[in-house]
């Protein structure tokens, strides 16, 4: 018989609530050996990584390290355990130096009342000069994300660990950067520390990882021999589900209408460059792309919300010169932000008023004030038109359900007649039904004229919705893929970066 | 979706919540009103009622600002050396020869010019209301200082017909009451009713909303800035009116009073809501309290405890109902 496996899982099941994250997983993670973990969002591929360290219980399963049943009750005893976990979010003290939160762990287990400051120093710089010269003194808040993304990956490194998992360590990291992490992870391997690696870019796990596990709506499909497999079978793996018909009906080919919106080689000089983007009436646009790969960045650019360094913006033909998103408004470019609590709505003021912020001049008298009556009439036309479900237009925002503050947040872009209608994430976190009104709703508002774009990570909604879709990979726009093309797979490949370069060429021919 | 309506139903909204706010305040004030004239025989007196009025009616205008300040998700620790300086600056003024009338106003310009030093370093260097205005506090109280060089400013001279601001009255009302409820009739329809003041509930409910509604709320906070620290200049020069005198070291603490008045109101210290009636029958509360303890016989080093007490019930009842809100 074989050595045991350092980590296996069996039939390990979780659910939050009535929603299951996992359900009869298996996983197994040999010594020494990098193990790619795939899986679209919401897979459960984050939820099984915060079981192994500790964060999370299973409601059933084992979990084995070294072939002996073991349980995690805490974060604490996975380091015991010789488990180790860089989280996808940054978890940082920010005030503190890097060589402090890289020692977190031992500062907190040590028995002596002073600190060694020059030991830690030297120690800290020891190790992250492994990963990237940064000064440990500096503070954390201090650093780029990318640079904080790297101090998360040196403190697992300090911990002497057995299993270390990265859940998608490279998000924010360049592509040098990336390259050094994979040198390091490498040459942990050959120290005999065995590696689970989540990413959802295909180059990565082809290049680095030995084996790869993926799972799906919160199941196993299945485990392969990296050698022995194309990108194309993982993403098929990863996807393997058929689209159902949950969506409204397309536009009819060549049905588009004359040019509402045309960006031409914007740029912001940080996150994204040289995007060309154009938006015809009646048609909806999606672009897709990774977290993180600078859409919301352009699409926030576009309406003025953002500097941006070089190119222009054109709105019904005409140029647009904008100080900030007011004038975008006025010129009826609306822009719906993704994080619909922090930024979408005010939960704590009225269904009415939360209608009204986007415009208040044209509900403004000529002394000043508001109409109160106009602002009410509004909310009720347009909660009607949305159907919100609510006790009144004077409720707070925060006495509605996730699709219904969404609605409203969605009313507020209509209140200014808009001629171009950007939606950041429109869906997320919404339930099922609300989404298929949302989408209706954007449907007919595309085929009222209005130009519709959807930003969104969940390819069903991109490939069911859009008419086109651009996919956007680090600030750049990868390709676009109009009705014929459109499919996850084929999302996949350019947000990752794998299509090979004939299939780039058709897109770009396309584009 | 049917069970949702009626729980949605169930709950209190935002005007409820505030009216259901004002109304608990107005029971309270009458309780301890209708308790208060069988205890003491002087209570329910004209005379009582007027002193009562008169000690918050100039406080009161201070309280109009720091509650519109409150609600776009600031506040002010700096009021009372405002209300001081403005006193000190337009006394000296006329003690220099300035006739008052010109002396107040520019007492309180330079208030206004305080409250944009303030709104300045919180727009534009990025530091928070609360550091600001405390460093303010302390710089403009040391002001007055430098100014009076450290002495009481005799102002008997002031002409009987600004003296009458703070000490004349019309038809048996006094003129500050009379101040007190214009302003305060003026600015509480402008924050229900003015576009412009519809911005500062936005700003403070949800700034990062606010600006993805293009909503300039570096401009709104500034300006809320400058209105809390003129109302202040405001307050200041009828106090000199009032008291013939303008004092280095006049104010002192007032600002607790008065953001105490505003929390008890109903304005949330995280910004979004406050009414300015509620703030001043937070106001009203506190001056009940005190009267009575007076007229009780209640030793004056009492009146903090009492008043701190009543701040702590106020805000803990807050919570607990907004946590069930929630």
């Amino acid at each position: 018989m074989t050595q045991a496996p350092i980590l296996e899982i069996r039939r390990l099941s979780k659910a939050f609530g009535p929603v299951k994250a996992l359900s009869d997983v298996r996983f197994e993670l040999r010594r020494g050996e990098i193990h790619a973990l795939c899986g679209e969002n919401g897979a459960g591929k984050s939820t099984l990584m915060n079981m192994i360290a500790g964060v999370l219980q299973p409601d059933e399963g084992d979990i084995l390290i070294d072939g002996e049943r073991v349980s995690i009750h805490s974060p604490a005893a996975a380091q015991r355990l010789g488990i180790a976990l860089v989280h996808q979010e940054i978890a940082l003290c920010q005030d503190a130096t890097v060589a402090e939160n890289i020692y977190m762990a031992a500062i907190n287990s040590r028995r002596a009342p002073l600190m060694n400051f020059q030991k830690l120093y030297a120690d800290a710089q020891k190790v992250m000069d492994l990963l990237a010269p940064i000064p440990v003194r500096t503070r954390v808040a201090d650093l780029s994300i990318s640079n904080q993304q790297l101090v998360e990956i040196a403190k697992a490194l300090t911990l002497d660990c057995k299993v270390l998992m990265l859940d998608e360590p490279t998000a924010a990291l360049t592509e040098s950067e990336a390259q050094r992490l994979f040198s390091i992870v490498r040459g942990l391997k050959e120290r005999g520390i065995s590696v689970v690696y989540i990413s959802h870019r295909m180059a990565e796990i082809f290049s680095l990882c030995d084996r790869v596990t993926v799972f799906r709506d919160g199941r196993y499909v299945a485990t392969d021999q990296v050698a022995a497999v194309s990108p194309d079978d993982v993403v098929r793996k990863m996807v393997g589900r058929e689209i159902t018909q949950l969506y409204p009906d397309k536009l009819a080919p060549q049905a588009p209408g004359r040019l509402l919106l045309s960006v031409e080689g914007l740029s912001d000089g940080r996150r994204f460059a040289d995007v060309d983007l154009q938006l015809r009436a009646g048609e909806i646009l999606g672009i897709g792309g990774l977290i993180g790969a600078g859409r919301s960045e352009i699409a926030q650019t576009v309406c003025g919300l953002r500097p941006m360094t070089s190119g222009t913006v054109a709105l019904d033909g005409k140029q647009l010169r904008l100080r900030g998103y007011g004038d975008a408004v006025k010129a009826g470019l609306v822009y719906l932000s993704e994080d619909r609590k922090g930024s979408g709505v005010f939960l704590d003021l009225p269904i009415a008023a939360n209608i009204s912020a986007l415009d208040l001049g044209r509900l403004t008298g000529p002394l000043g004030l508001l109409d109160r009556k106009a602002e009410d009439r509004q909310a009720r036309e347009l909660t009607g038109r949305l159907g919100v479900r609510m006790a009144g237009i004077e409720a707070t925002v925060s006495t509605l359900s996730g699709g219904n503050q969404q609605k409203v947040a969605i009313a507020r872009q209509l209140s200014v007649s808009p001629k171009v209608i950007i939606m950041d994430e429109p869906t997320r976190g919404i339930d099922v039904g609300a989404k298929v009104e949302i989408h209706r709703l954007l449907r007919q508002l595309a085929g009222s004229g209005v130009g519709v774009i959807v930003i969104s990570s969940e390819l069903p909604e991109l490939i069911g919705l859009c008419d086109r879709v651009l996919v956007v990979r680090e600030g750049r726009i990868a390709g676009e893929l109009t009705a014929g093309e459109l499919g996850e797979e084929a999302i996949i490949m350019l947000a990752s970066g794998v299509q090979d370069s004939s299939n780039q060429r058709q897109a770009q021919n396309v584009a | 979706m049917h069970a949702e309506i009626k729980a949605a139903g169930r709950r209190v909204n935002f005007a409820q919540l505030a009216s259901m706010r004002e109304a608990g305040l107005i029971v309270i004030i009458l309780a301890l009103c209708i308790a208060m004239s069988f205890a003491s025989p002087h209570f329910l007196t004209w005379g009582n009622f007027r002193a009562m009025l008169m000690s918050f009616s100039i406080e009161g205008i201070v309280v109009v600002g720091m509650t519109i300040l409150l609600i776009v998700g600031g506040i002010d620790l700096s009021v009372g050396s405002v209300v001081c300086f403005s006193m000190v600056v337009s006394g000296a003024l006329f003690l220099a020869g300035l006739d008052p009338w010109t002396a107040s106003l520019i007492g309180i310009g330079v208030s206004a010019l305080i409250g944009a030093a303030m709104g300045f370093f919180v727009t534009v260097i990025g530091l928070n209301h609360f550091i600001t205005s405390l460093a303010a506090m302390v710089i403009v109280r040391g002001m007055c200082l430098v100014v009076t060089k450290g002495t009481p400013l005799s102002l008997f001279t002031l002409p009987p017909a600004f003296k009458a601001i703070g000490q004349g009255s019309f038809n048996n009302i006094p003129y500050v009451i009379l101040i007190f409820i214009v302003v305060v009739a003026i600015f509480d329809f402008l924050l229900r009713r003015a576009t412009a003041f519809r911005k500062v509930f936005y700003t403070g409910s949800n700034e990062k909303a606010a600006q993805f509604s293009g909503i300039r709320t570096n401009q709104v906070k500034f300006w809320v800035t400058v209105l809390c620290s003129t109302l202040a200049g405001l307050a200041g020069v009828i106090y000199m009116a009032r008291f013939g005198a303008a004092t280095p070291t006049f104010g002192a603490g007032m600002e607790l009073n008065i953001i105490a008045a505003a929390v008890i109101g109903g304005a949330s210290l995280n910004g979004g809501s406050g009414t300015i009636f509620g703030a001043i029958l937070g106001m009203a509360l506190l001056s009940v309290v005190t009267s009575s303890l007076i007229l009780l016989d209640v030793s004056v080093y009492w009146q903090d405890m009492i008043k701190g007490c009543i701040l702590l019930a106020a805000v803990s009842i807050d919570h607990f109902l907004h946590r069930k809100k929630s």
